[in-house]
C-alpha cells in the first residue's frame, strides 16, 4: 500500500489509518492515512487551514478523532492505540512529545524550570509522590540531579545555557521556540511532533534549527513529525513528505517527487493565485474545490 | 521617550475625568452618607447630612485629579523601572527580612508594649497569615481562584469542637483529625469542580462556601445551628491547664512552674501555638514548591495545555493543591475553635474568604512574605484604628485601591526559581534590566 521501503523492517513508528476529524459539518481531516518512521523526519505540509495542526491535536490527545486508528509502535514498550488514550497519558506512557504553533512556555518560570517540568513523571516517582521528597531523601536528590543534567545537556544544545535562570517569558522569540523544542526533548520522547517550528524565525535561525533537527534525528534516533507551511524550508531536511490540502492527503513521497508533483504545485500555486483574486471569486473557488474533495 | 513626550497632560480631559468620578461619588454618597435614619419619638425619621456628601464628593474629585497627575508623571518617567529596582533590592534583602520577622514574632510576648490587646491582635494576625499561606498553595501556586476557602476553615473548627466535646479527645489528637477531615472535604469538592477554570471555578467555590455555612446553620442536631457550639475545651500545655485553681490531685500551668497566676499565660501559649502552626505551614509550602508537584502547580497556573503535552495529569495535580490547602485551613480552624471556646456559623461568612483572597492577591500571588505584609496591612491596620468605627471598612477599601494602583501585581510580586544552574548573586545591569522592565510593564 505504502510505496516507501522499510529499511529497519517491522512496523513503522507511527501508523495513521483513515483519520477523520469533523467539527460539526466541517471536515477538518478526511480519511488521511500515513506513516512516520524511526530515525526519519516526516514532514506534513500544506496551505493554511489544511488540517495539519488538527492531525497533531488528534495524535497528542487534544482532540478525539471522529474516525480512524492511530498506532504508535513504541520500540521498547510495544504498541499504543493513541486515539483511545487520555490526553496527558500520551506523553506520559507512549512518549510522544509535541510543540505548539503558538509557543506555549511557562513564562513566569525560569528556563531551567521549564525544562525540568518535562521530567515531572520521572521525578514524581523518585520523590515517592512527594513523600520522600518532603523528607529530603537522597534518592530523590540524586534523581533531581540527574534531571538537571539532562536539562543542562539540552540547554547547551539549544544554546541557552547562560540564560538558564532567567524567566522564559523574557527570552527572544527565536530562543523561546528552541526552548520549547528542548522542553519536548526532556520527556525523552520516541516521537517528536513539531508544529511549524520555523515560523517567525529569521534565515539564520531557521538554518540553525534545521541543523538541530537533523542532529536530534541522527544522535537520538527518534522519529520526528514536522509540520511546515513553507515548502522551501522543509525540502532540505525531510526524509519523507505528506501533503495535505483541505483536510485530504493529496500526495506523499520523498522530497524530489513532491517537488515535481503537479497536484502539489497546483495546490500551492492555487494558493498564490487566490491571494490576487477578488475575495468572492476566491471563496467560490474554495467551495468548488472542497466539494470536489468531498466527492 | 519621544512617544512619552507626546502624552501631554490635557487639563480639560483631566477635569472631565475627575468630574465624572465626582458625579459617581455623588450618586453613591447621597443615599449612603447623606441620609441617616434616626429614631425619633414618633418613629424613624430621616436626617440629612449634606456636609458628609460634600466631603465624599470633594475627596473623590481631588483624589482622582491627583491620581491622573501621578499617572502622567509615571508615564513620563518611563514606567515601572523603579519598581524593578525595589524588587531586586528586596530579593537580596529577603533572608534578612524573613529572619528579622521571625525573631520579632518570637520575641513579641516579652516586649514591653505587649499587653493583652497587642497579643490578641498578634494571634489574629498570625491566624490570617496561616490562612493566607494555606490559600497561597491554591491561589498563588496552582492559580485556582478559590472563593470558598473559609468552608474548610469552618470544617476544621467544627471538627475540632465536636470531636473534643463528644469524644473528649485532646487538642493534639483533634488537630490532625480536623486537618484530615478538612482535606477530605477539599478532595470531595475538588473532584467535580476542578474541571472548571477561572471565573467559573471562583463562582462554584463561592457557592460551596455558602452551602457549608447554610448546612452549619440548619443541621441543628449536630451543629446547634445559629446558637453555635460553646464550651469548647481549651488547649493545655502538655496536660497542664491554664486555670487559676489547680485540681485537688494535680497541677496547673502556673503551680507547676511556680509562677504567679496570670491570665496572660494562656494568651501567650495560644500565640506561640498559632506561630508554630503558621511557621509549619510556611516551611511546608517553601519545601513543596521545590518538589515536582509544586513545580507542576506553578506550571499549571502558567499554561495547562502545555502541561498536558508534557504528561502532567492536570486533575490530580490540582486536586493535591486543593486538598493540601484545605488541610491547612482545617488546622487553622481547629486553632480558632480552641482559642474562641465558642464557634457559630457567623464566623465563617463569605467576607472571611474575601479577606483571605485579598491577602494573597495583594501580597503578590505566590509570595510568602507578601502574605505577611498584606496581613499586617489589611488585618493589623484596621484593628489598630478601631476608633474609626464605620470608617474602618472605608479605609480597608481605600487601601486595597491604593495598593492595586501602586503595585497592580501585588506588594511583593516576584519569585525566585526553585532550581538554579548558576549561583544566585548575579546582578543584571544595562540591557538585561531594561528588557525585564519592558515585560514587567505590560
Ligand atoms: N476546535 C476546532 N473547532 C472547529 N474548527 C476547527 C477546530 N480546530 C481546527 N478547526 C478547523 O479545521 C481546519 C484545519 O485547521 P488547522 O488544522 O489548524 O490547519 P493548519 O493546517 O493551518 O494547521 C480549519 O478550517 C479550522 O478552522
Ligand atoms: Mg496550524
Amino acid at each position: 500500500m505504502n510505496p516507501r521501503s522499510e529499511p529497519l523492517g517491522g512496523a513503522p513508528l507511527l501508523q495513521v489509518e483513515h483519520l477523520t476529524m469533523r467539527f460539526g459539518g466541517l471536515v477538518a481531516i478526511g480519511d488521511v492515512s500515513f506513516e512516520a518512521t524511526d530515525r526519519k523526519i516526516t514532514a506534513i505540509i500544506g496551505p493554511n487551514g489544511a488540517g495539519k495542526t488538527t492531525v497533531f491535536n488528534c495524535l497528542t490527545g487534544f482532540y478525539k478523532p471522529t474516525e480512524g486508528r492511530l498506532t504508535l509502535n513504541h520500540p521498547h514498550k510495544g504498541p499504543f492505540l493513541l486515539e483511545r488514550m487520555e490526553g496527558f497519558t500520551i506523553p506520559q506512557k507512549a512518549d510522544v512529545a509535541r510543540t505548539f504553533q503558538n509557543v506555549r512556555l511557562f513564562p513566569a518560570m525560569s528556563v531551567l524550570e521549564n525544562l525540568i517540568i518535562a521530567q515531572h513523571n520521572v521525578l514524581m516517582r523518585a520523590s515517592g509522590y512527594t513523600l520522600w521528597g518532603l523528607l529530603g531523601l537522597k534518592r530523590f536528590r540524586q534523581a533531581e540531579a540527574g534531571s538537571v543534567d539532562l536539562c543542562r545537556y539540552w540547554l547547551d544544545r539549544v544554546g541557552l545555557l547562560d540564560r538558564a535562570d532567567d524567566d522564559a517569558g523574557n527570552l527572544a522569540y527565536g530562543d523561546q521556540r528552541r526552548l520549547e523544542i528542548a522542553r519536548a526533548m526532556c520527556i525523552r520522547p520516541v516521537l517528536l511532533c513539531l508544529d511549524e517550528p520555523a515560523a517567525g524565525l529569521n534565515p539564520r535561525e531557521s538554518a540553525e534549527l534545521n541543523q538541530l533537527l537533523l542532529a536530534i534525528r541522527d544522535e537520538h534516533k527518534i522519529g520526528i513529525l514536522l509540520i511546515e507551511h513553507d515548502m522551501s524550508v522543509v525540502m532540505g531536511i525531510s526524509d519523507y513528505i505528506v501533503v495535505l490540502d483541505y483536510g485530504r492527503k493529496i500526495a506523499e513521497g520523498v522530497p524530489e517527487a513532491i517537488r515535481n508533483d503537479p497536484t502539489v504545485i497546483k495546490a500551492y500555486l492555487g494558493e498564490a493565485e487566490e491571494d490576487e483574486l477578488p475575495p468572492e471569486v476566491a471563496a467560490d473557488l474554495a467551495r468548488e474545490r472542497a466539494s470536489q474533495a468531498e466527492g | 521617550m519621544a512617544a512619552a513626550a507626546e502624552h501631554r497632560l490635557d487639563p480639560v480631559a483631566a477635569l472631565k475625568e475627575a468630574g465624572l468620578a465626582g458625579f459617581v461619588a455623588l450618586m453613591l454618597a447621597v443615599p449612603l452618607a447623606g441620609l441617616e435614619t434616626v429614631s425619633a419619638p414618633g418613629g424613624l425619621t430621616i436626617n440629612t447630612r449634606w456636609d458628609w456628601v460634600a466631603i465624599a464628593v470633594g475627596s473623590v474629585f481631588i483624589g482622582r485629579l491627583l491620581l491622573i497627575l501621578w499617572r502622567e508623571r509615571g508615564r513620563r518617567r518611563g514606567g515601572p523601572t523603579m519598581d524593578l529596582g525595589i524588587a531586586e533590592t528586596l530579593r537580596t534583602a529577603m533572608p534578612i527580612l524573613a529572619a528579622a520577622g521571625i525573631a520579632f514574632a518570637v520575641l513579641l510576648p516579652f516586649l514591653p508594649f505587649a499587653d493583652r490587646r497587642v497579643l490578641d491582635i498578634g494571634i489574629l494576625v498570625m491566624t490570617y497569615i496561616m490562612l493566607g499561606w494555606g490559600l497561597n498553595i491554591v491561589v498563588g501556586l496552582a492559580g485556582l481562584l478559590d472563593l470558598g476557602y473559609v468552608a474548610f476553615y469552618a470544617v476544621g473548627a467544627y471538627s475540632y469542637a465536636l470531636l473534643a466535646i463528644h469524644f473528649d479527645l485532646s487538642f493534639w489528637l483533634c488537630l490532625p483529625l480536623a486537618g484530615a477531615l478538612a482535606a477530605f472535604f477539599g478532595y470531595l469538592l475538588g473532584f467535580p469542580v476542578l474541571r472548571l477554570r477561572g471565573d467559573y471555578l471562583a463562582i462554584v467555590t463561592l457557592g460551596f462556601g455558602e452551602i457549608i455555612r447554610i448546612i452549619l446553620i440548619n443541621w441543628y442536631d449536630l451543629t446547634r445551628g445559629p446558637d453555635g457550639i460553646s464550651g469548647i475545651p481549651r488547649p493545655s500545655f502538655f496536660g497542664l491547664d491554664f486555670a487559676r485553681s489547680p485540681p485537688p490531685d494535680g497541677h496547673t500551668f502556673h503551680t507547676f512552674f511556680g509562677l504567679d497566676f496570670s491570665p496572660l499565660h494562656r494568651i501567650i501559649f495560644l500565640y506561640y501555638l498559632i506561630l508554630v502552626l503558621a511557621l509549619v505551614t510556611n516551611a511546608f509550602t517553601l519545601r513543596i514548591r521545590r518538589l515536582p508537584v509544586g513545580r507542576a502547580w506553578e506550571a499549571l497556573r502558567e499554561d495547562e495545555i502545555a502541561c498536558r503535552s508534557l504528561g502532567i495529569n492536570p486533575r490530580n495535580t490540582k486536586l493535591t493543591a486543593f486538598t493540601l490547602g484545605a488541610m491547612f485551613a482545617g488546622f487553622a480552624g481547629s486553632f480558632f475553635a480552641t482559642r474562641q471556646g465558642f464557634i457559630s456559623p457567623e464566623s465563617f461568612t463569605f467576607i472571611e474568604s474575601a479577606i483571605i483572597v485579598a491577602i494573597v492577591v495583594l501580597g503578590g500571588m505566590g509570595s510568602q512574605i507578601g502574605v505577611v505584609v498584606a496581613t499586617l496591612v489589611l488585618i493589623a491596620g484596621p484593628e489598630l484604628i478601631r476608633e474609626l468605627q464605620e470608617f474602618r471598612m472605608l479605609a480597608f477599601g481605600g487601601l486595597m485601591v491604593m495598593i492595586m494602583v501602586w503595585r497592580p501585581r501585588g506588594l511583593l510580586a516576584f519569585r525566585d526559581p526553585t532550581v538554579r544552574l548558576h549561583p544566585p548573586p548575579r546582578r543584571r545591569f544595562g540591557l538585561g534590566r531594561g528588557k525585564a522592565a519592558e515585560t514587567g510593564a505590560k
